[in-house]
C-alpha cells in the first residue's frame, strides 16, 4: 500500500520534526557538556528519520510501539509531546518521565509509546504483551518492536520471533540496520547479509527495504500490518540506514571519515523533498512553510524544557510503588 | 612509582597476563578497533591479534558462557562488559552456570574466568547504564567479587583475578577510568580478599569500597579539620571479605559507619553491620551507621542522581551521627 499524498505531507513534517529535534537535543547536549553538565547518553536518530515515519505512518493511536535506546524519532513519529522530551531530555519535572527516565527511557502509554530501553534487545520480549493482548481481546491493534541490526544477536530477538509465530501474534518487528552495533560493522555482528531472512527460521515473513526512503518502508509496514490485523501473525521487516553520528555523544567514532562523507548522499530528507515536489504533491513553497513550523515548534518546545523545574531532590524514593 | 589511569592500569594488567599466558584471551563487545567504550582494551588487538581478542556480537549471555566454556577446557578469559547493567542479560550464566559449576561437579570443573564491569551511577546514565548491584554477586557462592579504587589496586586486583582459578568478578566504578594514580612499576599483585586501610586514625571506622572509599578519604579530610580522626578501611574484595581487617581496626576505634554505592536495604553495609555487631557488641561505643544508595532506580536527572547516592556530605554527617553528635553540635 502506498502512503496517500496527505499522508506523505505529514511525513515529510514528522522527519523534519526529528530531524530539528535531534539537532537541537546534540547542541544542548554540547553546550551543557562544555559547561560541565552531562545529561547521559544521547543516541540521535538523525539519519534514520525514514525509519520511524515510514513505519509510525501505518499506525493507528490505539497501536503499541516499543523503542530502543535511540528513540526520540519513534517517539515524535508516534505522536509524543516535543516539549515533554526537551523537557525529559534535561532531566525536569515536566518531562514525559519526570525527569527520571532521561533520553532512553521515554514514556507516553496515552500515546501507545510503551517506552525507550537501555538495555540492547530490552523491548522486543515487553512487544508480546500487548500482541498477545489484542489477540486474547479480539481488537485489531497491532504492535510494533523497534530494535537495530545488533539486538538480532540477541536471545530474546530469536525467542521473541518464535513465539509470535507461534502463537500468530499481531507484531511487527522493525529491525533498523543503521550497519554499526555501538561501533562493530554488522559484517562483524551477525551471520547472515541481512537480518530479515532470520525470520524465515520461525516461519513468519520477512523483507529487506530501504530504509533511508520513508514510502518504501511505509509500504513494507504497512502490508505488515493488514497481516497483523487479519489474524495471520507477526511479520519481521528489515529497513536497512544510516546512523550520522557516532553510537552517543562524545564516545569516539570508529568510522573511517570517508564513509561519514558519504552519509549526505543517503539523506533521507532532500530526497523525499525532491520525491515530493517532482509528483506535485507538495510545492517548494509549502517545504518553506513546513520548515518554518518545525522551527517554532522546537524552539518553543526547548524554551519549555529549559524553563521548567527540575524535580525535588527529596521526592528521589518517591514512586517506586503504585500505593 | 609512575602516575597512570585507572583504565591504562587495567589495560597494563590485561597485556602482561596476556604476554605472560598465552592461554589468557579477551572478549566483550567493541573490544578492539575501539579498544573498549572505557579504553581499557586498547591495544590488545594490535599486539595480540584478533586469535586472542574476540570482539563479539551484542549477546552477552552467549559470550560470557563461551567464556564458562573457555573456561572449563583451561583458557583463561576475561569478559568484558561494557556495563554491569548488562550483565544482567547473562544472569544465568553467571550465576546458575559459571558460578555453580566448579561445586556441583564435585571439584572437578575449574573456573579460571575473570569478568569485568562497570558499575556506579555518573553524569545522568540513567536506571539501566547506572547501577552498583555488587551484594546480588557477593550473594552468589561460588563468584568472588573485588571493586578496586585506585589505579594501583586496579592493577593489582585484575592481575590477581586473572590468575585465580575461580571466576571473579572485577567490579570498575565508571567515575575511575580516567583518575591517575601511583602505580609500582614492575610485577604487582594485590590479594584476593584482603582489606586495606587507606588511611588511619583512632576515632572511628569508615568502611567502604570502590567510589565510596575516594569519598570516605574526602570526608575524613574533612573531619579532621574538625578534629575527629577516622579510619578508612578500603574493602577491596567482598567475596571473600575480609573479616578480619573490618574487626581488628573497629576494635581498635569503637565506632563504625558502613558506606556502599549499593542500594542500602539488605546490602553489603547490612552484611558488615551485622559482621561488627556480632563480633564488637559490648565493645561498640555506637550502633554502626550505614550509608547507601535509596530504594529506588538510578534516576536521570541531575540534582535526584546526586540525591539517590551517598555524597561526602552524607559520610561526614553519619560519622557525626556515630560520634553522637546533634546537628547543633555541628
Amino acid at each position: 500500500m502506498k502512503p496517500t499524498e496527505q499522508q506523505m505531507k505529514e511525513m515529510l513534517r514528522t522527519m523534519l520534526t526529528i530531524r530539528g529535534f535531534e539537532q537541537t537535543a546534540c547542541a544542548l547536549y554540547m553546550d551543557n557538556w562544555e559547561s560541565g553538565n552531562f545529561l547521559g547518553a544521547l543516541h540521535s536518530y538523525e539519519g534514520q528519520e525514514a525509519v520511524a515515519t515510514g513505519a509510525c505512518a501505518c499506525l493507528r493511536d490505539d497501536d503499541y510501539v516499543f523503542s530502543t535506546h535511540r528513540g526520540h524519532g519513534h517517539f515524535i513519529a508516534k505522536g509524543g509531546d516535543v516539549k515533554a522530551m526537551f523537557a525529559e531530555l534535561l532531566g525536569k519535572e515536566a518531562g514525559c518521565s519526570r525527569g527520571r527516565g532521561g533520553s532512553m527511557h521515554m514514556f507516553d502509554p496515552e500515546k501507545g509509546l510503551m517506552g525507550g530501553n537501555g538495555i540492547v534487545g530490552g523491548g522486543i520480549p515487553l512487544a508480546l504483551g500487548p500482541a498477545f493482548a489484542a489477540n486474547y481481546r479480539g481488537t485489531d491493534q497491532v504492535t510494533v518492536s523497534f530494535f537495530g541490526e545488533g539486538a538480532s544477536s540477541q536471545g530474546v530477538f530469536h525467542e521473541s520471533l518464535n513465539l509470535a509465530a507461534l502463537w500468530d501474534l499481531p507484531l511487527i518487528f522493525v529491525c533498523e540496520n543503521n550497519r554499526y552495533a555501538v561501533g562493530t560493522p554488522v559484517s562483524q555482528g551477525i551471520s547472515v547479509p541481512n537480518v530479515s531472512v532470520r525470520a524465515a527460521g520461525y516461519g513468519c515473513p520477512g523483507v529487506t527495504v530501504d530504509g533511508d526512503d520513508p514510502v518504501a518502508v511505509y509500504e513494507a509496514v504497512s502490508e505488515a500490518v493488514a497481516h497483523a490485523r487479519a489474524g495471520n501473525g507477526p511479520s519481521l521487516v528489515e529497513a536497512v540506514t544510516h546512523r550520522y553520528s557516532t553510537h552517543c555523544m562524545v564516545m569516539q567514532e570508529g568510522r573511517e571519515q570517508s564513509e561519514l562523507d558519504e552519509m549526505n548522499e543517503h539523506d533521507p530528507i532532500p530526497r523525499f523533498e525532491q520525491y515530493l515536489q517532482e509528483n506535485g504533491i507538495i510545492s517548494a513553497d509549502e517545504v518553506q512553510a513546513l520548515k518554518g513550523e518545525v522551527s517554532q515548534l522546537i524552539e518553543e518546545a526547548v524554551a519549555f524544557g529549559e524553563d521548567a523545574p527540575f524535580p525535588d531532590p527529596a521526592t528521589v524514593a518517591d514512586g517506586l510503588w503504585v500505593s | 612509582m609512575g602516575q597512570i589511569t585507572y583504565a591504562a592500569a587495567l589495560n597494563r594488567a590485561l597485556a602482561e597476563a596476556m604476554r605472560e599466558d598465552p592461554k589468557v584471551v579477551v572478549l566483550g563487545e567493541d573490544i578492539g578497533a575501539l579498544g573498549g567504550i572505557f579504553t581499557v582494551t586498547q591495544g590488545l588487538l594490535e599486539e595480540f591479534g584478533p586469535a586472542r581478542v574476540f570482539e563479539t556480537p551484542l549477546s552477552e549471555a552467549c559470550y560470557v558462557g563461551c567464556g564458562t566454556g573457555l573456561a572449563l577446557c583451561g583458557w583463561r578469559p576475561v569478559v568484558e562488559l561494557m556495563f554491569t547493567d548488562f550483565l544482567m542479560v547473562a544472569m544465568d550464566q553467571v550465576c546458575n552456570q559459571a558460578a555453580k559449576l566448579r561445586y556441583m561437579t564435585g571439584g572437578q570443573a575449574k573456573l579460571p574466568m575473570t569478568l569485568r564491569a562497570p558499575i556506579g551511577a555518573r553524569n545522568s546514565a540513567a536506571a539501566q547504564h547506572s547501577q552498583s548491584p555488587q551484594a546480588w554477586f557477593a550473594h552468589t557462592p561460588g563468584l568472588r567479587v573485588v571493586m578496586p579504587a585506585t589505579p594501583a589496586d586496579a592493577l593489582g586486583l585484575l592481575a590477581s583475578a586473572i590468575e585465580c582459578d575461580d571466576p571473579v568478578l572485577v567490579l570498575e566504578h565508571k567515575s575511575h577510568y580516567g583518575d591517575k594514580g601511583p602505580v609500582p612499576e614492575g610485577r604487582h599483585r594485590v590479594p584476593l580478599g584482603k582489606a586495606e586501610v587507606k588511611r588511619s586514625g583512632k576515632d572511628v571506622t569508615i568502611v567502604g569500597c570502590s567510589r565510596m572509599t575516594l569519598l570516605a578519604l574526602e570526608a575524613a579530610e574533612q573531619l579532621a579539620a574538625e578534629g575527629i580522626e577516622a579510619e578508612v578501611v578500603d574493602l577491596r574484595s567482598l567475596n571473600p571479605l575480609d573479616r578480619e581487617a573490618i574487626v581488628g581496626s573497629v576494635s581498635r576505634t569503637r565506632r563504625a559507619v558502613v558506606v556502599d554505592e549499593g542500594v542500602l536495604d539488605f546490602g553489603i553495609t547490612a552484611e558488615i553491620a551485622a559482621l561488627v555487631h556480632g563480633e564488637l557488641f559490648d565493645e561498640l561505643l555506637a550502633p554502626v551507621v550505614r550509608v547507601g544508595a535509596v530504594h529506588a532506580p538510578i534516576p536521570f536527572s541531575p540534582p535526584l542522581e546526586r540525591a539517590a547516592v551517598p555524597q561526602v556530605a552524607d559520610i561526614v554527617a553519619a560519622v557525626r551521627r556515630c560520634l553522637g553528635k546533634k546537628p547543633a553540635d555541628i
